[in-house]
């Protein structure tokens, strides 16, 4: 029987072993030096904050691999040796495989600051992460402030989680707006508003130099670059991105760039040796996406694609629309399709923002074709299957916004303003468009 | 803002010490004619029974209902063993018609009788002082709850999910406040329920409101009506706070607390005030299980035309409004907008929800006991109306008293108000409603098999957080069905809606809609696009 193992337990390497249960009998493996039972890495931020035990972060009950014959095992990967198809443990142990399946995730990004290694000093991305803040910044006494450093979406999580323990957090953004790579102005500043509304001391346009060490090798300030400001905290999150985790690999025969280089059926250089989620790298990046890609939803769709192909049915990870979304504080946001920062060329975008500050919507379409070709959407829910219909069908920006009550995925009886945005449009555009109301048919047309 | 909370916390506290200390309270003396007069009207034969009323508890002062019940109780039990032994010594000597006449000098409820009698003799401090008790108990109560609640509106900073620190908290998180909490509230079931002559004070209080209502003096009943309201009442201004943002939550929330002051409280009370049989309109067997009991048939057919209407709006409610309104909108129009248990679940109960069970096991056991409970209610239904309309004691071999004595006793009592309710702060707030409740069974079967009902999940948003699942008080797993990329569509779900609350990521939503593409197994999730007429073949291949 072949042994299929997978070195990682999050959701790319739990998908794929699932899957390929799904299909096959093979022999399965997952490896993990993190933790026994697969669990969901963006719901550890809840445990921190009270919301949720440890436990209900596993999507699977206990007895549940034991059921689906996929062996767990505890370890840390030292070495794969490809040639004699094995996995070296950091106990001395040795697997072998028939086929390797790499989906170790990130690890958070260390940019050489000095002090970056003190007691105090920390990302937030796994579970020992997490345990690690639980004992640095347990309450108020023991963490009087905290400074992040990094703005980005594991940032003002963060932020989140410290401002639920009543301590000060003061967020340190390198860009002159929040997330402004990815967003728009409006929304950024939306963002930047709301964050500030929260009480958190939102620095933008400024870098880290250093972290201070108190003498004992704990944190105990940090210097602004830009200003050359102290500020004194028991507590620095690292939140500046993610890079692949693949040090184990420097001195095996797989081909690594910053990730580990694969083809769309997720094969790297060496036959039988696959790679998914945050650590794969893809020659060239698919369609507009970039070549990593560390998004949950991505990570699983790899390993979907790839357990077909193992099991015989050769497969492309072949993403379909982009999409994703994410919660600021009080504020989800969903995407759907490509909203730029800035409008490519021959792109426009139409924002809607209502009056309370927060919520917005930003289309971006071609101007002059007025093809659709993506939506932010802030405090207002949509219909994921209509805007992934709607991008398939090419719809222009007046057949979204004529319909845009079908794609409306609020819980009932809530406000609606479809009718308040595309009033907005038509007079920035000089149109006449009429909101249709919402029709089962064409949503399952 | 924080003093304000925990000096509302403090008055909260002080009145329930002295809500329960009124136990204790007060003078109980009964005079000889009252003794007199009682023995009359309860009929009671035993002259062993009526010398030891007459000699040792009348004109006697006790210092409480509890010495004074246990006097009575010991009254009674002395005069049943009596009889008891002469049953006994007749039953040896086949004396059969000797034994026969001792039957009549027992005294069967004796709950009951004791609750009366102690109902009569009430003296002193509490009956004197009902208005300052009402002040200093429910007054006060609300006081303090109030104050505690109102500060949140700031506390909580703006409006949005705020589940900070739940599994921080001995209250929310089985600590031993929720174990405190659990105690006390069995405790005040048992004796509401099996003891209701030690809390006979509370009914002294509630006497004047229960006057003005009814016409009449307060029973135990009444004591739990009134408090089941204002709980209800007080629990929901921290709905509407808690959840300020989400209209869904605040219109459910309206809902549940109009039904509960006007249709399950205010109107059977005015209808008894009116000599009519109280009736809660909104109450549909086979949760009201005693509906097609003889004393209900008896009573509502002669109750001249209101009887007969509600007779008739009863076998309706059940048979035709029932289930067209789960086909149109799912189970959730009554066990979370309508229902009574489902009120006081979704606002006393609302700080419990996450203490669900979530296992697969849990799911499995739940499948078994409520509906077996459907099964049950139905068997003494058929049971009693066969006896009702056939005037035999018992068909297919069970007997008519003895089923449905089994039934309230086991389901009605324990079940739906001692486990129900009782054990909210351990295994959450809709123990009741998952597993026992044989309208919810029935209501369930509707929604599974013949409903426009279904939470959509969207697309492929799911990061599997595991929110909805932590913070359904039914116990689905919905995260299950979401990750997945299905619509969760089962027969337990109450459609709270605070699984779509929860969710960080907007990917549940109720929605009542077209019952074709309601279910929707999928193969892959949106996003990856694989070569659908090659996946197709292949599943082909493999089934």
């Amino acid at each position: 029987m072949e042994h299929v193992v997978i070195i990682g337990n999050g959701i790319s390497g739990i998908t794929a072993a699932r899957h390929i249960r799904k299909l096959s009998d093979k022999k399965i493996t997952v490896v993990s030096t993190e933790t026994d039972y697969f669990f969901s890495r963006t719901a550890l931020m809840y445990v921190y904050m009270g919301h949720m035990k440890f436990e209900h972060t596993q999507p699977y009950e206990n007895w549940f691999w034991k059921k689906n014959r996929i062996e767990l095992k505890k370890g840390f990967v030292q070495h794969v040796d490809t040639t004699t198809s094995s996995l070296h443990f950091s106990d001395n142990s040795i697997l072998n495989y028939d086929k390797l399946i790499i989906a170790t995730g990130s690890k958070p990004n260390k940019f050489g600051w000095p002090g970056q290694d003190l007691n105090g000093a920390q990302g937030l991305y796994s579970k020992q992460d997490l345990d690690m803040l639980e004992k640095n910044a347990p309450n108020n006494k023991v963490c009087k402030r905290a400074v992040i450093v990094g703005g980005g979406l594991i940032g003002i999580e963060m932020a989140e989680m410290l401002l639920t323990r009543d301590i000060p957090v003061t967020f340190l953004v390198r860009e002159d707006s929040f997330w402004n790579g990815v967003l728009p102005a409006g929304e950024s500043d939306m963002i930047n508003r709301h964050i500030r509304e929260h009480h958190i001391d939102l620095r933008l346009g400024v870098n880290l130099k250093e972290i201070k060490d108190d003498g004992n090798g704990n944190v105990k300030s940090i210097v602004i670059a830009e200003t050359g400001e102290e500020i004194e905290c028991n507590v620095v999150g690292l939140t500046a991105g993610v890079s692949p985790n693949i040090d184990f690999l420097k001195e095996s025969a797989i081909e690594t760039g910053r990730g580990i280089k694969v083809n769309r059926f997720l094969e790297t250089n060496i036959k039988n040796v696959y790679a998914i989620g945050d650590c794969a790298e893809q020659h060239e990046g698919i369609g507009q996406r970039r070549p990593i890609e560390a998004v949950w939803y991505t990570g699983r769709m790899m390993g979907e694609a790839l357990a077909r192909t193992i099991c015989g049915t050769p497969t492309k990870y072949n993403p379909g629309h982009w999409f994703n979304s994410a919660k600021f504080l009080d504020i989800e946001y969903q995407t759907y399709g490509w909203v730029w920062a800035q409008p490519k060329d021959g792109e426009t975008n139409f924002y809607w923002e209502h009056a309370d500050g927060n919520k917005c919507i930003n289309i971006n379409f071609n101007k002059n074709t007025n093809k659709f070709i993506g939506i932010n959407t802030f405090g207002i829910r949509m219909r994921h299957e209509i805007f992934d219909r709607w991008l398939t069908q090419e719809q222009t920006v007046d057949h979204v916004l004529t319909h845009l009550k079908d794609a409306n995925f609020d819980p009932e009886f809530y406000s609606q303003y479809e009718k308040e945005i595309v009033a907005k449009y038509n007079s920035e555009n000089n149109k006449q468009l009429k909101v249709k109301s919402k029709s089962w048919k064409r949503i399952f047309a | 803002m924080k003093a304000i909370k925990y000096t509302g916390l403090a008055i909260f506290i002080a009145a329930l010490s002295i809500f329960t200390a009124t136990l204790f309270l007060g003078d109980f003396k009964a005079s000889k004619s009252t003794i007199n007069e009682f023995i009359e009207t309860k009929g009671i034969k035993s002259e062993l029974l009526k010398k030891e009323l007459l000699t040792v508890i009348s004109d006697t002062k006790f210092n409480n209902s509890i010495a004074f019940s246990s006097a009575i109780k010991t009254a009674i039990n002395k005069s049943n063993s009596y009889y008891d032994a002469l049953i006994e010594k007749y039953d040896s000597e086949k004396n059969w018609d000797k034994k026969g006449e001792q039957f009549q000098y027992k005294v069967s409820n004796v709950g009951g009788i004791t609750y009366d009698l102690a109902k009569k003799s009430g003296k002193g401090f509490v009956v004197e002082n009902r208005g300052l008790l009402w002040w200093l108990t429910f007054g006060m109560g609300i006081i303090g709850a109030l104050l505690f609640i109102l500060p949140n509106l700031i506390l909580l900073g703006k409006p949005g999910i705020k589940n900070d620190h739940i599994y921080h908290n001995a209250a929310t998180s089985r600590g031993w406040i929720a174990w405190g909490v659990m105690i006390y509230l069995v405790i005040f079931y048992l004796l509401l329920y099996f003891a209701p002559y030690y809390v006979v004070n509370w009914t002294f209080i509630l006497d004047p409101i229960s006057k003005a209502l009814n016409g009449g003096p307060a029973s135990q009943w009444f004591v739990y009506g009134f408090l089941y309201c204002v709980i209800m009442i007080v629990m929901g201004v921290r709905m509407y706070i808690k959840y300020r943002h989400n209209k869904y939550q605040i219109m459910r929330t309206t809902s549940v607390l109009f039904f509960q002051i006007v249709f399950a409280f205010l109107i059977p009370e005015i209808m008894t005030s009116l000599s009519m049989p109280g009736y809660d309109f909104k109450n549909a067997f086979p949760l009201d299980y005693d509906f097609f009991f003889e004393w209900n048939l008896k009573s509502l057919t002669s109750s001249g035309g209101i009887g007969l209407f509600i007779l008739v709006w009863g076998i309706v409610l059940t048979l035709v409004v029932v289930p067209l309104m789960v086909y149109f909108f799912g189970k959730r129009w009554y066990c979370s907008w309508v229902c009574g248990c489902g009120g006081l679940a979704e606002t006393l109960g609302d700080p419990y929800r996450q203490n669900s069970n979530k296992s697969l096991l849990a799911w499995k056991t739940e499948r078994w006991i409520i509906h077996g409970v459907l099964a049950l209610s139905l068997i003494m239904t058929l049971v009693t109306l066969y006896c009702y309309f056939s005037g035999a004691d018992s068909f297919i071999g069970i007997k008519s008293q003895w089923i449905k004595d089994t039934y309230s006793f086991f389901i009605g009592a324990w079940f739906a108000g001692v486990i129900g309710t009782g054990f909210y702060p351990i295994f959450g707030n809709r123990t009741w409603c998952r597993f026992g409740c044989p309208l919810a069974a029935y209501l369930g079967l509707v929604q599974r098999f013949k409903s426009r009902f279904r939470i959509t999940t969207n697309g492929g948003q799911c990061i599997s957080c595991g929110n909805c699942s932590t913070y359904c008080e039914q116990g689905i797993d919905v995260r299950a069905y979401a990750q997945k990329g299905e619509n969760i569509v089962r027969s337990s779900c109450v459609g709270c809606g605070i699984c779509s609350a929860v969710c960080p990521r907007g990917v549940l939503k109720l929605e009542n809609g077209p019952e074709e593409g309601r279910i929707n197994p999928t193969e892959v999730l949106l996003g990856n696009d694989v070569d659908l007429i090659e996946l197709a073949k292949q599943n082909r291949k493999a089934s």
